[in-house]
């Protein structure tokens, strides 16, 4: 049957088709295969690079250790977002806030008007993080967030100190944006400005902006990459989205207010 | 063995994908500014480059001349994606940098042209050293290129300091050019230069002379 095919004039009709059939499965089988096989691994090199960013951004990564040692001093805690209260029956360590977000029963769908950071859905509740200090008093909140840039949702963490307006670190750990321009959101220098600025003003209005030129003595201005007006456009709004109401709004508001951490 | 020899050891200088075959600048361009990421991509595409080439001679007897084009594209690109999907397993956070460099080796002219140049024509031995012996001439002048601008440009070399930056009270101040994509240009252009001053039958013939104009006397 096959010996029927090869015997064939290679440019009939029928032999074009047989090779191509073929080779599409040879190739999709080793493709799939590929990619099945080394799930496992990835998946482990992508929890384990969340957790590495989580320190980075937080500012507690040091070198010649290992990420699991280090991270055991950050605590994750499941938050509930609508309320800001922590969430008891929810074991933070396997929580997967992401994987929540796309589950009906886990999510909350968002209204056009609430959604600025255009990622229409988010789950009910979210992992946070904290450090602590050598007294053992929080000294760290470190949020994730996410929203849409130019072609990609962004992911990343924003820490706070622990007066939950100051931050002290923000960063992506996943974007797609284009290398060089938006891409440069994760330039060192430009993650540096927001280091220092207040997320709220003292009315407890959400005041942090990326504008053009930013007066660098601003506590509320970050400059704008040159290029990446859209991929900028979107880390302001996903900032204001994860700061405001529908975010960590009601669990920062009692965070600032006093409330046990 | 002296024909496996030939093959192998021609793309070096002699045969060089980039230096004469002008191949694959645009990736020489994009992921040069660090050694550990030219390696990396060396080894990919040296990888894919050799087993594209096997595979195609493998079945080059087969392959319907009409469909030929799609079928090599096929090929590389299931191995590139395997590629990726290793080097993601195994090297994630090179993988995350070069991620989209990758993706495009599908579109590296090298691999497309040896496979029609070479694979086609030859058997699969030979592709496959082929493979391996344009591979290495592409990695030859990356790791060149890079070294130069990773010296130049960061002052390190493999992420170990070389020079000592001012930023960390030394004295050297990098050279902000040489991590731009342009840079490479540059250093690819003056190695075409050394090389085919070094070897002048490299040299093309002009393709049309400018036709000497008698000056008219206008002035």
């Amino acid at each position: 049957m096959i010996r029927r095919f090869l015997d064939m004039p290679n440019d009939s009709t029928q032999k074009t088709i047989f090779v191509a059939a073929v080779l599409c499965l040879v190739c999709s089988v080793l493709v799939s295969g590929a990619a099945v096989a080394l799930k496992p691994i990835q998946d482990a090199n992508k929890a384990l690079d969340k957790k590495r960013n989580i320190l980075q951004i937080a500012g507690l990564f040091q070198e010649g250790k290992t990420v699991d040692e280090m991270f055991s001093q950050v605590e994750p805690k499941v938050v509930d977002l609508a309320t800001g209260e922590y969430v008891a029956d929810i074991d933070a360590a396997t929580y997967d806030a992401r994987a929540a977000a796309v589950d009906p029963k886990q999510n909350v769908v968002l209204t056009k008007e609430q959604d600025i950071a255009s990622i229409k859905r988010r789950s009910k509740y979210a992992t946070v993080y904290l450090a602590r200090d050598a007294a053992g008093k929080v000294n760290k909140i470190i949020l994730p967030v996410s929203g849409y840039g130019l072609w990609s949702t962004l992911h990343g963490f924003m820490a706070l100190a622990d007066d939950a307006s100051t931050i002290t670190g923000f960063g992506f750990y996943e974007h797609a944006e284009t290398p060089g321009l938006g891409g440069e959101v994760d330039n060192p220098v430009w993650k540096a400005q927001w280091s220092g600025k207040q997320l709220f003003d003292e009315q407890g209005n959400i005041a942090v902006d990326i504008v053009k030129n930013a007066d660098p003595e601003s506590k509320y201005q970050v400059d704008a990459l040159s290029g990446a007006t859209l991929t900028g456009n979107g880390v302001e709004n996903l900032v204001h989205f994860w700061a405001g109401q529908d975010g960590f709004g009601p669990y920062l508001q009692k965070a600032r207010s006093g409330g046990e951490l | 063995m002296s024909e496996t020899r030939k093959v192998l050891i021609d793309p070096l200088v002699d045969n060089n994908p980039i230096t004469l075959q002008i191949l694959g600048i645009c990736s020489a361009l994009a992921v040069t500014s660090s050694l550990k990421n030219s390696l990396l991509m060396a080894i990919a595409l040296t990888a894919v480059l050799a087993f594209s080439n096997a595979s195609i001679s493998a079945i080059r007897n087969h392959i319907p001349s009409n469909i030929r084009i799609i079928v090599q594209m096929t090929i590389i690109a299931s191995l590139v994606i395997v590629v990726d999907q290793i080097m993601r397993a195994y090297a994630y956070d090179t993988a995350k940098q070069l991620s989209v460099f990758v993706g495009l080796i599908i579109t590296n002219c090298i691999v497309m042209g040896r496979a029609e140049a070479y694979a086609m024509k030859n058997g699969v031995g030979m592709s496959f050293m082929d493979g391996i012996g344009n591979g290495l001439g592409y990695s030859l002048l990356l790791i060149i290129v890079a070294f130069f601008r990773e010296l130049f440009g960061s002052g390190t070399l493999f992420g170990f300091e070389i020079l000592k930056l001012t930023k960390n009270g030394g004295w050297y101040e990098p050279n902000g050019l040489m991590l731009l994509p342009p840079s490479a240009f540059f250093i690819i252009g003056l190695i075409i230069w050394v090389v085919r001053t070094w070897k002048p039958e490299q040299v093309e013939q002009p393709d049309f002379k400018i036709h000497e104009q008698h000056a008219l006397g206008d002035r």
